[in-house]
């Protein structure tokens, strides 16, 4: 066996231990559902719930009591034959769209999914009507530079004798 | 037209810093009550140990104006609303139900209830937050004000203070009382 370097080896095992986290989720090994199908559902509904103590964890996340017995709610929802929307339709009907992390899409939150489309069409406008109205080189057409007026003249030889002098 | 592209993003700016200066007022932990207006969830809960009533369902709700409150032995808050609610037994307003919410175990509730006192008309033992969810409960104590068709008509998030009750519920509950049904 060959034997790597240190700063190889530590690397490597970096590396491994890396590829090897996964994201830690609050569900107990006790609430999971035998059915694996039933249970790729509810962990489906339990990322798009917000956990309503902590307000920035789905449900899945955390380990609030109230977030634990929403988790086992769903289950039991889904067991009973509901589909995700069923589930996710009776929490909203309690706790109001709050509780979804991804804001539905109507009338009141039109600001919210439209706003930055507005915005950067804004800003698209703002800067097309400030280039177009800056005088550019060649104003007149010709591509060169406007010829200087007379008193433009005059003050550029007194300041090009000026620095001679 | 030239001035509109200086002013505009300033009224954006001030619009927008106006609305997020709003927002920070605003307690995230204070959700709309989404059964206002809606006859109260259906639920069925076993009684606590140690008192005589059966149990505390949707049905006993329907008849009189009555509060439901949610309440539990670990609830600091709790605590500190529970001598205010032992006042309102004695004076005869409004009868108390209690949802117990999230005990450790069956003693717990029992047992805060005898050293403290019990205010509670009727008692729900609610361990795995069924009802308390079926109410879009977060936390406790929260109270809610139910009219004699069993319809829920507030909710009050945090403990009953006496100017809780005197500006608000007493007024809901003298109200709500006079109406018909």
């Amino acid at each position: 066996m060959r034997i790597l370097n240190p700063l190889k080896s530590i690397l490597l095992s970096l590396l491994v231990v890396l590829f090897m986290a996964s994201p830690a989720l609050a569900v107990d090994p006790k609430e999971i559902l035998k059915d694996p199908a039933l249970e790729a559902r509810a962990r489906e509904v339990g990322r798009e719930l917000r956990c309503l103590v902590c307000q920035n964890q789905s449900i899945d996340d955390s380990d609030a009591d109230l977030a634990r017995d929403l988790r086992v709610l769903v289950r039991d929802r889904i067991v009973a034959g509901d589909s995700n929307e069923d589930v996710i339709a009776y929490v909203v009907s309690r706790y109001g769209d709050f509780v979804l992390l991804n804001p539905p899409f109507k009338l009141k939150t039109y600001v919210l999914w439209f706003g930055p489309a507005v915005f950067i069409i804004f800003g698209i406008f703002v800067l097309v009507m400030f280039y177009r109205r800056s005088p550019a080189p060649g104003a007149d057409g010709s591509g060169k530079p406007a010829a200087l007026s007379d008193a433009e003249k005059q003050k550029l030889a007194r300041l090009l004798d000026e620095d001679q002098g | 037209m030239k001035r509109l592209i200086f002013i505009l993003p300033l009224a954006a700016f001030l619009l927008i810093g106006t609305y997020l200066l709003i927002g920070l007022g605003l307690d995230p932990h204070k959700l709309p009550n989404m059964l206002e207006g809606k006859p109260g969830p259906a639920f069925s809960l076993p009684g606590l140990e140690g008192r005589d009533d059966k149990g505390f369902s949707n049905t006993d709700l329907i008849g009189s104006v009555s509060l439901v409150n949610v309440f539990g032995s670990w609830c600091v808050a709790c605590r500190v609303e529970h001598p205010y609610l032992m006042q309102l037994k004695k004076t005869n307003a409004v009868p108390v139900h209690g949802i117990d919410w999230r005990e450790p175990d069956r003693q717990a509730g029992p047992t805060w209830l005898q050293r403290h006192g019990d205010p509670y008309t009727l008692i729900g033992d609610d361990p795995n937050s069924r009802a308390a969810i079926a109410f879009g409960v977060t936390g406790a104590p929260e109270t809610f004000v139910v009219d004699k068709q069993g319809i829920i008509r507030y909710k009050h998030i945090g403990p009953i203070t006496d100017e809780v009750w005197s500006g608000t519920l007493k007024p809901l509950i003298d109200h709500l009382k006079g109406e018909g049904g």
